[in-house]
């Protein structure tokens, strides 16, 4: 992996920011599904989800039908979400205790769950929990979505800050879940995993980037099937 | 065990202050998100000093911590869990959220293990029971019950009814169920009567203690 590193002085153009991450796994997401949101670049596609769609988020700690958080010293700690923010109290919004929230999840009740990824594999294993530095991690409830929700998509840099790609053969860090990623969308490309065959196909790429550009830059052999799309 | 969900809400954090105080020694800790609030503010108001389950660990009283949640991210400074782990101090089990609460449901309804999905071909199944149902596999994981449950409601009755506001229920009402003794702290204790029956969160027979706070307690 090492002959990778370094690469981002040679990228060809921009890479999108975190902003544009979200927006564009933002926009698969369908009116009125139930979503879980992970910390980080997931939980930024609530303020980007196109004109008319209306989720209805899910914490795991017993909330679902959140929305827009309150303002700062306005925050109620007896409404909280999952990432430790204070929600604003809406009309529709439901309390539950943790054994029916994961009822919801591990009963495969959840229609998509975005989260973030350290490593993802051409099976679709992923690797999101363990820091890799500090030999310790926090599993919280990303096992329990990624082995249990209907699609688990994955919203992430498409290399670490040293240019090591994180789409790979094969995961070396600790599992969270396998064969589980059905898209990762990165600040390159969006890819579609082909579960069944344990293929990665390329859908989008950047601006300015070619399938060529990201396969240097991706660990795991990538396939194109039709016509590449630029990611806008 | 310690209630609530990580964060302000939920938490009996008196009854652990309380805890703290009383000096007893080689506590096993049951929680969820643990130890994260002191060094982040993770689910507390910015008005207020966090405080968490790291104080255990801090004063040395506990030496391990059954939990899904222990270290918020790469860039924070070492939890006071975090530490003692380093060092040698504590031993840290991690277990996925979804598991670790069904572990204690299992507990307090007489259902000594189950099969679940998750953790499936990660380090969390090293070791146990692998069985295949409709062609998926899962991994056996068994019940967690405790000696004691901190747990925090809103309101008691005399008779020990609980009832919990907003998100506050998180692991209390199935915590309330594991423990050999449920110690439940609340902001008031009525009349029975005073709950409305259909606001009932748990059930008065699982409750053997309740702690109510002083009048205008300013911690949540």
């Amino acid at each position: 992996m090492n002959s990778h590193e370094k690469h981002l002085d040679n990228d060809p153009a921009p890479r999108l920011d975190r902003i544009s991450i979200a927006k564009r796994a933002a926009r698969d997401l369908i009116d009125g599904s139930t979503v879980n949101l992970g910390i980080g670049i997931p939980a930024m596609c609530a303020d980007y989800l196109p004109a008319g769609v209306e989720l209805r988020y899910h914490a795991e700690n017993g909330i679902l039908g959140f929305g827009e958080l309150a303002k700062p010293n306005e925050g109620d700690p007896n409404l909280m979400d999952a990432g430790g923010k204070f929600p604003k109290r809406i009309k529709g919004m439901a309390f539950f205790d943790s054994v029916e929230s994961f009822n919801l999840i591990r009963g495969g009740h959840i229609d998509v769950t975005v989260l973030g990824g350290l490593q993802v594999s051409k099976k679709g294993d992923l690797a999101n929990w363990m820091i890799p530095k500090r030999g310790i991690g926090s599993i919280g409830g990303a096992m329990d979505l990624a082995a249990s929700a209907k699609r688990v998509v994955i919203a992430m840099e498409h290399t670490t800050k040293s240019g090591i790609p994180k789409v790979v053969n094969e995961c070396t860090f600790p599992l969270t879940a396998k064969n589980c990623v059905s898209q990762i969308i990165t600040d390159i490309a969006v890819i579609d995993v082909d579960k069944k065959h344990g293929q990665l196909i390329l859908r989008e790429a950047a601006p300015g980037w070619s399938f060529e550009d990201i396969q240097a830059r991706t660990d795991a052999t990538l396939v194109v099937q039709s016509t590449l799309r630029v990611i806008t | 065990m310690v209630g609530g969900f990580g964060g302000a809400g939920g938490q009996p954090t008196r009854l652990m202050l309380a805890l703290r105080d009383l000096g007893v020694n080689n506590l096993t800790i049951i929680g969820n998100v643990a130890g994260i609030s002191k060094t982040t503010g993770y689910g507390w108001p910015e008005h207020l000093e966090p405080i968490d389950q790291g104080i255990f660990f801090e004063s040395g009283q506990a030496t391990k911590i059954i939990c899904s949640f222990p270290v918020p991210g790469t860039t924070n400074p070492l939890s006071d869990i975090e530490r003692a782990w380093q060092e040698g101090k504590a031993d840290v089990e991690i277990v996925p959220q979804g598991t670790l609460i069904e572990r204690i449901r299992s507990a307090g309804a007489g259902i000594p293990a189950f099969y679940t999905p998750t953790g499936v071909g990660t380090p969390v199944a090293l070791g146990k029971e692998h069985r295949i149902f409709n062609g998926q596999e899962y991994i056996m994981e068994t019940a967690l019950s405790a000696d004691y449950a901190l747990i925090r409601a809103e309101k008691a009755d005399t008779r020990g009814n609980l009832q919990y506001i907003g998100t506050s229920r998180a692991f209390n009402p199935a915590m309330a169920t594991a423990a050999q003794i449920t110690i439940a702290e609340v902001d008031q204790i009525v009349e029975p009567g005073g709950i409305d029956p259909e606001r009932v969160g748990t059930l008065s027979t699982y409750v053997d203690r309740i702690v109510e706070r002083i009048p205008g307690d300013p911690l949540p």
